[in-house]
């Protein structure tokens, strides 16, 4: 394209000075947009994977907080997973061998601290304390957390870090480590927003988009085929030139309105046919999915198949091979490197929809294991959560980073269809 | 010439005439600061009030730098907000606008009708998992939240769940409207929506704070009597070295006529003028 255009300005640039002049500019011009157009996007890359990575430095505990337990307890660390399920109640017992928190029921452990755990939060003093007894600019309220914390040896306190009662002996601060990589990409917990430990947990939702994809695709690939070939093969000139703008005019719809139409039509109509307990589900997000792709996999497809050179259809017929068996055997043949670029495109467009899936698959993060269950993907979850997070916190990192595990999907899907359509049919 | 200057002059003087109030923070109670100002400057027209949501979070950070004389919040002030607003020396001063009610739905045919506090935590920590332990039908419970992102959230977390956190994949909608949608056509749904949010398609449960020793239905009228335990006051902070600016706005939703707005809107009067 780009060199077509050069031997143009070319041609001309030799007809007049003022010509070879306006040449010049307008070369100057396509270059700097060029240029700026591929800074801009490497820039934004940069962006995205500075902000995502900053995750790995932030502790694991909420910023500007630390937990304290009472000093005669042994415990010298605690899993962000084992934190949560400290405060929610669902540990309840100190079981520590080697100054680890066991999780598993054995009664050989040292029993110095099978005790039930005290799990206290911050705002727990109030209502131990009076206000006036913390002084007038809480100068005593580190004293008074060091006193509750050395009166119970069972106790873990979640405190913020100014307030740490570090003097008190009987007080200790467990070390806060930050966030780890197994954590982020082998957690199967999304909760961004627990506290003290938030959850990031990304294999549900990296698992919930590859499974709405693949289904939407799985579903969108054979019709959208048999449209093609119908198209490009066997309509006529009039219902070839009414339909193929009705499907384009599909890809202009807005996705909202996509969304829309799945919750209020296709969620309850799958919840009554299927006779399921929700009908917000992957498989109600694959068929959005599915729908939105078509056109996209139908125009393209069907390009390539008319692309197919009036000679060889010719030499096909001549041959004595039926209108069927030419369209699959040299047809369809001929035009693999386009239809799989479609398939290819399909996928893209359905791994990167964010807004009709928000809608309609419920958006619950687990892992998925049938297609009739509610599942979560990554732009739903960014799209939800992104304005209300603390802009340079650990949940607007963790975010950032799965708008940089998207861009590593979508990327080696394009390479992979650059690869395809590269490829010539021998 | 002369013409021109008299006119600037005018405009000069009815630029500083002009008192510019700007409100911000929660998203819920965007709706009432929103018809509130219009009223208020209806009566009072050489005020201007500009209101902008993104959070009560965002509401206490324009108030720290600044940039908005008034923070709606649709929940207390936190203890480090206070302490941060104090090291830049500003002392703030809060007033309860109106108080907004949560209801807890399920589908118009659950027979189940009463839930305590204990049971809803089960519910929606992942404890119960079906109907009959509840005392309704041999059916699974599907749990709706709202997004995290939402005071709602946060608010329901802090009342019901005392700060326990939401099972993991629980459902989570992006709005009230899609809560309602979503419960009104699943059979085994329960969720939470403010109490303007009610309607016929979905059934409000009655709860009870106190061991089911009474179960209150979410009224407007047992909201406002403060038997209906599940509710929430709504805020305004200022700073107190501007309160004479700000005074006018907040005597106005006090007024008979502001608290007119908040029960238009759906939300419970404050009882105290």
């Amino acid at each position: 394209m780009i060199k077509q255009i050069k031997n143009n300005q070319r041609k001309h640039s030799f007809s007049s000075p003022l010509g070879r002049l306006g040449g010049a500019f307008v070369k100057f011009l396509l270059t700097a947009s060029g240029s700026i157009t591929s800074l801009a996007i490497l820039l934004i890359v940069i962006f995205l994977f500075k902000e995502g990575l900053g995750l790995f430095n932030s502790p694991s505990v909420e910023k500007g907080y630390a937990l304290c337990v009472n000093a005669s307890n042994p415990i010298e660390e605690l899993t962000p997973q084992q934190i949560k399920q400290i405060f929610d109640g669902e540990i309840s017992e100190w079981r520590i061998e080697n100054g680890e928190l066991k999780m598993e029921d054995n009664s050989q452990f040292s029993t110095l601290h099978s005790q039930l755990i005290y799990p206290f939060r911050f705002d727990d003093v109030f209502s131990i304390y009076s206000d006036e007894e913390f002084g007038e600019d809480y100068e005593l309220l580190p004293q008074k957390l060091g006193e509750v914390i050395a009166q119970y040896s069972n106790i873990i306190a979640f405190l913020p870090e100014q307030y740490l009662p570090r003097e008190n002996k009987a007080v200790k601060i467990l070390p806060v480590k930050n966030i780890r990589l197994a954590d982020f990409f082998g957690g199967k917990e999304w909760l961004p927003t627990a506290s003290p430990s938030p959850q990031f947990g990304v294999l549900p939702l990296i698992m919930g988009t590859m499974w709405v994809s693949f289904f939407a695709i799985l579903i969108a690939l054979p019709l959208g085929l048999g449209v093609a070939i119908y198209l490009s093969e066997l309509a006529g000139t009039r219902t070839r030139n009414f339909l193929k703008p009705v499907i384009e005019l599909l890809a202009g719809i807005p996705s909202v309105v996509y969304g829309f139409f799945g919750l209020v039509v296709l969620v309850p109509l799958i919840q009554k046919t299927l006779n399921l307990p929700v009908g917000e589900t992957a498989f109600a997000g694959s068929l959005i999915l599915a729908i939105m792709a078509l056109p996209t996999i139908i125009t393209i497809a069907e390009d390539a198949m008319r692309g197919t050179p009036r000679a060889m259809r010719e030499a096909s017929l001549a041959l004595g091979a039926t209108h069927w068996q030419t369209i699959y055997k040299v047809i369809v043949p001929y035009a693999s490197s386009g239809i799989m670029a479609a398939v290819v495109l399909g996928i893209g467009r359905a791994i990167g929809e964010t807004m009709a899936v928000l809608m309609v698959t419920g958006n619950a993060a687990v892992m998925p294991n049938s297609l009739f269950q509610s599942v979560r993907t990554i732009p739903a979850t960014i799209a939800a959560e992104l304005g209300e997070s603390p802009a340079g916190g650990a949940h607007y990192q963790s975010l950032f980073l799965l708008g940089c595990i998207l861009f590593v999907i979508t990327m080696i899907i394009s390479a992979t269809a650059e690869f395809i359509s590269k490829k010539k049919v021998p | 010439m002369k013409k021109t200057i008299l006119t600037t002059a005018v405009l000069i003087a009815a630029l500083f005439g002009v008192q510019a109030q700007r409100i911000k923070g929660s998203d819920t109670m965007l709706p009432l600061s929103q018809k509130a100002a219009e009223e208020f400057m209806k009566i009072n027209p050489s005020q201007t009030v500009t209101v902008t949501g993104g959070g009560s979070g965002v509401g206490i950070a324009a108030l720290l730098e600044g940039t908005t004389e008034l923070a709606q919040l649709s929940r207390k002030i936190k203890f480090d907000e206070k302490n941060k607003l104090k090291e830049k020396g500003k002392t703030v001063k809060e007033v309860i606008a109106a108080y907004d009610a949560l209801a807890v739905v399920v589908h118009p045919s659950n027979k189940v009708t009463n839930l305590t506090r204990e049971q809803l935590e089960g519910v929606f920590t992942g404890k119960i998992t079906n109907w009959k332990e509840v005392g309704g039908a041999d059916l699974a419970i599907i749990p709706y939240a709202r997004e995290t992102s939402s005071g709602t959230y946060e608010f329901f977390k802090e009342s019901v769940l005392k700060k326990k956190n939401y099972m993991s994949g629980i459902m989570s909608m992006p709005a009230t409207g899609a809560i309602i949608q979503s419960i009104a056509q699943t059979k085994g749904a329960i969720g939470y929506v403010g109490l303007a949010y009610l309607s016929k398609e979905v059934k409000a449960v009655h709860v009870s704070y106190d061991e089911s020793k009474t179960f209150v239905a979410p009224t407007v009228a047992n909201a406002k009597n403060e038997t209906y335990p599940i509710v929430r006051p709504l805020y305004y902070y200022y700073d107190a070295a501007k309160e004479s600016k700000v005074k006018p706005f907040i005597d106005f939703i006090l007024s008979t006529k502001g608290q007119k707005i908040v029960s238009e809107i759906g939300f419970i009067t404050v009882t105290a003028p």
